[in-house]
């Protein structure tokens, strides 16, 4: 058959690898310097800089990680193999250019919007909705482009790789639109449809599945297309790699109420969860020993290789952090890991293990022959690899140190039955662990910084190549099936079947676990004493969302006598069912405020949001100074409660039309309160709706109690 | 009220678990069949896909 050329182009695969650089870089100076403001909270800058608080930095440096770094890293990978696995050019240039500035263009607006207090309030899922609907269309841009390829290839056989890049897509596509529900109520404010134990249920499915099908699926395409490349020797079992694939994406989509073990969402999703976790545990170690079995007889290249070096330790931390994961889905141990520095570490071992290593083996491999040269420096590039495996070491231990040093001092009583330790004791015990951890990152970052010299010098002395010719046959018509080959192979020649087959899969879990959420809605006994929140403190907890206290503070007593103990009566699904979004964190840098309301008096608040320091002693929390100069958008009220109305939260009819008459007679109340206290503050100032919020905080379930 | 065991009011919630299991061991039942009828020339004519690109 007569054959026929065409080229592969380089330069985007090149433009996404300088994007995945340069926001690693940022990325991880972000986390870098969040590190630091736990363990020195002058960085906050808060009298200088009020955008700047770990609040809303933790946020940009989480994002830039997954979507900026990891984001281009993926499409890295994409733009240089599917077309050579393919045998065909990329479908559209223009798409794709279109994808990498849309892509770009959206990581800085989420960078700028984060920081200056737009967000949604759901981990790993803050960017506001007009940001929401443009990552949908250029993730739409992007799958055009990839199954046009797909449509237009030489190839019959999709190689495994592709089908991790479609499910991944797929399953993407499918977790961002069903998690982005929300009612506006403003260009770059808007409400989740969901609320309470619902909306954290599809949060968890969203948000464990944004690890899964983001951080996990399309780097395994990466390994199975990189590994063998830089091995030079096809993949251990392919068999192994189908297994892989249906398993993993089965299985992944059901694990995650295991983010929200002793919470208030039902028992039985709770132990789906457990047991789907643990299940998860064989395709992930399937993949792991397909990856490191691939260099049976090639090890010794692994000791002059630094990129097999790489993806060496990059597969191991795979291996290591999908053991922990199942781990931490047992309850008796989750008991101990959830809230803690432990979920820190492990997120760690997959972010900087797996995803950066990953990313840097297949960099130095890419690169120089995109620059048609070698390396510039094998030796910087192996001590890149020291310095990142001893950073990422140095960075996890202190944390596992941290959670169990905070765990048991939590849980410590005296004998008389009092809590042993005051909240503020074990977070200075933990501080040095955070120093620690910061010192762990620093190497990694210097690491990187040695990869960018490197990387800038190899580029200088090679000379870019923007095209490479190929030839191929083009893809008959008629495709005789091979003997013995029956229908299982059929679906490995039809992409769109895989695609469709991808959706299914990954659809039944979200079924089966999100529908009942749908029935819980009407099953959720109204605890008759919990109201919808007055308009000041609705005012007031969107004030909470924008700072990003949800960072620190979980708002979720689990039903532990060590938590009861400290913070009040373990938290009921029936309180949280006006909470548009929910707010039960998943971390406690700081203590839980599920029931702080009335715990302190208006005043203490006051001072305490002033200068935490000065209340509590040695605090590390940042101080809100501009919350007691900016005043409460009061021409906002009239539509935030049109939204919830909307949604079901029983404000009578017209209420909108004088909700601000309440909310400046709840204001002037407190403002009264704080008066006594030698306060003089305007009732208009944001502190006030603040406080407001902060003292509404589990109180309704009191109500009743003292009603019995 | 007691809210702890409020889903106990859907009917044969029960159910779901069971659902999930079944759907689970069929499924890799099948994909373990496909796997082992592999033809093992394609197989290896796939595997190394990433290998010849020139």
């Amino acid at each position: 058959m007569q054959l026929e050329k065409f080229t592969y182009d380089n330069r985007l695969p090149k433009l996404f690898a300088y994007a995945t650089i340069f926001w690693g870089l940022v990325g991880m100076l972000m986390g870098l310097i969040a590190a630091l403001q736990l363990a020195f909270p002058v960085l906050n800058f808060s009298e200088l800089l009020p955008n700047f608080a770990f609040g809303r930095l933790r946020p940009v440096h989480t994002n830039a990680v997954i979507f900026a770094f990891v984001g281009n890293g993926i499409f890295t990978a994409v733009y240089y193999s599917i077309p050579r696995l393919l045998k065909t050019p990329m479908w559209s240039e223009k798409l794709g250019r279109i994808h990498f500035w849309g892509w770009q263009l959206i990581i800085v607006s989420a960078a700028v919007t984060l920081l200056l207090g737009f967000t949604q309030g759901k981990e790993y899922a803050e960017l506001e909705w007009p940001i929401d609907i443009a990552i949908t269309l250029i993730w739409v841009v992007f799958g055009i482009n990839m199954f046009g390829t797909i449509f237009t290839r030489r190839e019959r056989h999709l190689y495994v790789a592709i089908w991790f890049f479609i499910g991944s897509w797929v399953t993407v596509a499918m977790l961002h639109i069903v998690n982005a529900f929300v009612v506006p109520v403003g260009l770059f404010k808007s409400y989740s449809v969901y609320a309470g134990v619902q909306d954290a249920l599809v949060q968890w499915w969203y948000g464990h599945n944004a690890v899964a099908f983001f951080l996990t699926t399309p780097y395994l395409g990466l390994m199975y297309y990189f590994l063998p490349k830089a091995a030079e020797r096809p993949i251990y079992s392919y068999r192994l790699s189908i297994i892989h694939f249906w398993s993993l994406i089965f299985l992944y989509i059901w694990a995650g109420p295991h983010h929200l073990l002793y919470t208030a969402v039902p028992d039985w999703a709770q132990s789906l969860g457990t047991v789907f976790s643990i299940m998860l545990l064989l395709p992930s170690w399937g993949g792991m020993l397909n990856g490191l079995f691939t260099l049976r007889g090639a090890w010794d290249k692994v000791r002059e290789d630094p990129v097999l070096k790489f993806f060496v330790v990059g597969v191991t931390c795979y291996g290591m952090s999908t053991f922990e994961g199942p781990m931490m889905s047992l309850k008796n141990v989750n008991a101990i890991s959830h809230y803690s520095d432990w979920t820190v570490a492990h997120v760690h071992i997959g972010a900087l293990g797996w995803n950066g290593f990953l990313t840097f083996g297949m960099l130095y491999w890419l690169l120089p022959r995109l620059f048609n040269t070698k390396l510039f420096s094998t030796k910087l590039a192996n001590t890149h690899f020291w310095l990142g495996t001893l950073g990422i070491i140095i960075y996890a231990i202190p944390m596992y140190m941290a959670a169990f040093r905070s765990y048991f001092m939590m849980k410590s009583f005296t004998p008389e039955g009092q809590l042993e330790y005051q909240f503020m004791d074990v977070v200075n015990a933990t501080i040095p662990f955070y120093i620690l951890r910061a010192l762990g990152g620093a190497l990694y970052l210097g690491g990187l910084i040695m990869m960018i010299y490197n990387v800038y010098k190899t580029t200088k002395q090679g000379e870019f190549v923007e095209t490479e010719e190929a030839e191929a046959a083009p893809l008959p018509k008629i495709y005789n099936t091979p003997k013995n080959s029956l229908w299982h192979s059929f679906i490995e020649r039809k992409p769109l079947l895989l695609l469709v087959l991808s959706l299914l899969v990954v659809s039944i879990g979200g079924i089966i676990e999100l529908i009942p959420t749908y029935l819980v809605k009407s099953n959720v006994p109204t605890i008759s004493s919990v109201q919808p929140y007055t308009p000041l403190e609705l005012q007031g907890r969107d004030i909470y969302i924008r700072e990003g206290c949800y960072n620190c503070h979980s708002q979720q007593i689990r039903p532990f006598r060590y938590e009861v103990a400290r913070y009040g009566e373990y938290s009921k699904a029936g309180e949280f069912v006006y909470d548009h979004p929910y707010q039960w964190g998943s971390k406690r840098t700081g203590p839980d405020l599920a029931r702080v309301g009335g715990k302190y008096p208006d005043s203490w608040h006051f001072f305490h949001m002033l200068k935490p320091s000065d209340i509590v002693e040695k605090s590390i929390m940042p101080s809100y100074p501009f919350l007691f100069e900016k005043e409460v958008n009061l021409g906002t009220t009239k539509s935030k409660i049109h939204a919830m109305r909307k949604m079901g939260v029983p404000y009578p009819n017209n209420y909108e039309d004088i909700a601000n008459d309440d909310l400046m007679k709840q204001a002037d109340q407190i403002v009264e309160n704080l008066k006594t206290a030698e306060i003089e503050i305007d009732a208009k100032k944001e502190i006030v709706a603040l406080i407001a919020y902060l003292q509404r905080l589990g109180k309704d379930i009191k109500v009743e109690t003292a009603q019995k | 009220m007691k809210v702890a065991n409020y889903l106990s009011t859907i009917d044969g919630v029960a159910i779901y678990p069971v659902i999930s299991l079944v759907l689970f061991v069929t499924f890799f039942g099948l994909v373990t069949l496909w796997i082992l009828r592999m033809n093992s020339k394609e197989l290896e004519h796939i595997e190394r896909l990433p290998l010849d690109d020139k």
